[in-house]
């Protein structure tokens, strides 16, 4: 029901002519997906998922679409001429996951062993700062330098 | 009566409902919770205008029964008998729904606030998580509400708020990390971020976490008492309804029902992110100096302050009555507010009973460190200037977050000193 709902809302997304409708209905997607990851147990993934993108990152969509003129994009045609490669990426995509899907029945069991819900998050911290510690590392670091690069570039005299 | 109601009142059930899988009970505490809240935020509404007007040397709502006491009522069935007015070239849809967006994600918070060590309605191991994440989905209830009215004012409110939400959060956000912080500084060195065990490290740990490194935690606590007061949008930091300013903010084209909800919605808040301090800092549902002043005659003395509480506020209610006007007039409402006074003696007489006494002593320590919150909002709305907008995001930015960010750090340092200063002489031997 949750992927049901995060479907028929993110067809809405780009159907609704309407921007904050559309950021409306990707806020409810995004909501499906946390459920969806409570429901694989995953809680710390769920909350920082409705942290960061539904509590932060939408609401900065919302405040550009709020600044940004209306009326114009409204009466604008929504759709451009390219739909036949839009069918044909979708189609190629759509091929690729039904291979990986039958291909990788066995790589993947169907049903997900029932995890210790209690520690998901301590585990997450244990991986990220042992195992996984130079990926981390290096993603902070790609996020200092945007952080940088905006100040940067909305700064005029530094 | 059918088990589903009688296995969870068995004793040894020390766990919230929502972790003993009893939907009939989790159905119950939430609707407490509701009530419960609903009553208090009516209540809040009288004391904040009489505290207010006693502030400012005025008297208040005095008409609407005995000093006011029946004004909120009043307040309440003007609002529901008023029209409830969607203005032209609005979006309706969007406009019908921010209200309800605002109260459910206010609510959904209660889901996880511990009033007791089994009086919370459930608990999850990603507890703090839960809380931070829905009380950030208040902010798009805003947003939609200033862009869907399709007028200046809310627009303007709601651009406001968004920008100072969404930069109080990081604040907030990095000082909670430092209290979670703390709860894994103990010998096996995991901390939790249920909000249940939180004050049970504080428990073990024999000690509030605002007393905790001093003055780290404290710093941090004050981080987050000033996020708390600007995230829920009151004064000093209420730009996002500046009166003088933007009418209302974004609720300006908002009518009965559905401007009252964003009040309920407001004052929801606030307790709520008060219960949030309360649990991180101020040790929650425990009372003063539990490991102490413990034993029998200290546990006796510390259970009888509810009863005493509501004995002192029957006292101050039987004192009043006698200072009323001695006139024909006003007869109804003194025999009333005696009665009032005999309603708050008698629960104050169930509070003694010593089944009860126990049961609610985790509750009332609890609410009446909530209480105290409520009394410090309505004493900052009473005494401090409003902020002006660049100032407001200078104090987010450039005081509260380098604050944040250096109590986090300062904070593993002191609790890991032992460690790093093996690690040091070490380092030197070598």
């Amino acid at each position: 029901m949750l992927s049901g709902i995060a479907i028929l809302s993110g067809v809405l997304v780009i159907t609704r002519k309407n921007p904050v409708h559309s950021a409306l209905a990707l806020i409810l997607t995004l909501l499906c997906v946390a459920g969806l990851y409570l429901m694989l147990y995953a809680p710390f993934v769920a909350g920082v998922q409705i942290i960061l993108y539904v509590g932060g990152i939408m609401v900065l969509f919302l405040f550009v679409i709020m600044l940004v003129n209306l009326e114009r994009s409204e009466k604008e045609k929504q759709f451009n001429q390219q739909w036949l490669p839009g069918i044909l990426a979708a189609l190629g995509l759509g091929t690729l996951f039904v291979a990986i899907y039958i291909k990788g029945k066995n790589a993947f069991p169907m049903l997900p062993p029932a995890l210790p819900e209690a520690d998901n998050t301590q585990r997450v911290g244990v991986l990220l700062y042992s195992n996984y510690m130079f990926p981390f590392e290096i993603a902070s670091l790609l996020l200092l330098v945007a952080i940088i690069g905006a100040v940067v570039m909305a700064k005029k005299r530094i | 009566m059918p088990s589903f109601i009688t296995n969870y009142l068995d004793k040894t059930v020390q766990v919230t409902p929502g972790q003993y899988g009893s939907p009939f009970w989790a159905l119950v505490y939430i609707l407490v919770v509701f009530g419960g809240v609903s009553l208090a935020v009516v209540c809040m509404n009288w004391l904040e205008r009489k505290i207010l007007a006693h502030m400012q040397v005025r008297l208040g709502p005095m008409r609407v029964g005995p000093h006011g006491l029946l004004q909120p009522i009043a307040d309440a069935l003007k609002l529901i008998l008023k029209e409830d007015i969607v203005p032209e070239g609005a979006d309706s849809f969007v406009f019908l729904l921010a209200p309800v967006i605002i109260l459910l994600a206010v609510f959904s918070v209660y889901c996880v606030i511990p009033f007791g060590p089994a009086h919370a309605i459930t608990d999850m191991n990603i507890g703090i998580l839960f809380m931070l994440g829905v009380s950030s989905l208040g902010v798009l209830g805003i947003v939609m509400a200033g862009w869907a009215s399709n007028s200046h004012y809310p627009l303007i409110g709601a651009l406001r708020s968004s920008a100072q939400m969404v930069s109080y959060e990081i604040a907030m956000g990095l000082a909670v990390v430092s209290a979670v912080l703390m709860t894994s500084l103990n010998d096996s060195g995991t901390g939790t971020l249920s909000m249940i065990d939180i004050v049970k490290a504080q428990n073990t740990q024999h000690i509030w976490f605002v007393f905790k490194f001093f003055p780290l935690g404290f710093v941090a606590f004050f981080i987050f008492a000033v996020a708390m007061v600007a995230e829920t949008n009151r004064a000093p930091f209420d730009l996002p309804e500046a009166e003088s300013e933007l009418t209302a903010g974004f609720h300006t084209e908002y009518s009965g029902l559905r401007w009252s909800l964003f009040m309920l919605g407001e004052y929801a808040a606030m307790i709520a992110v008060s219960s949030i301090a309360i649990t991180l800092w101020l040790g929650g549902w425990m009372r003063p100096f539990p490991n102490a002043l413990s034993g029998s005659t200290w546990d006796l003395a510390f259970s009888l302050f509810p009863a005493l509480t509501f004995f002192g506020l029957a006292g101050m209610t039987f004192y009043s009555t006698v200072r009323m006007p001695k006139h024909a007039f006003f007869r109804v409402q003194t025999i009333g507010l005696g009665a009032f006074g005999g309603v708050f003696a008698l629960i104050g007489l169930i509070l003694l009973v010593p089944p009860v006494r126990d049961r609610v002593q985790d509750v009332y320590w609890f609410i009446a460190k909530i209480a105290l919150f409520l009394y410090l909002y309505i004493w900052y709305r009473g005494t401090f200037p409003r902020y002006r907008f660049d100032q407001l995001m200078k104090v987010g930015w450039k005081v509260l977050l380098p604050m944040g960010i250096g109590v986090l750090m300062l904070t593993g340092i002191v609790g890991l000193r032992t460690e790093i200063w093996e690690f040091l002489q070490r380092l030197v031997h070598v």
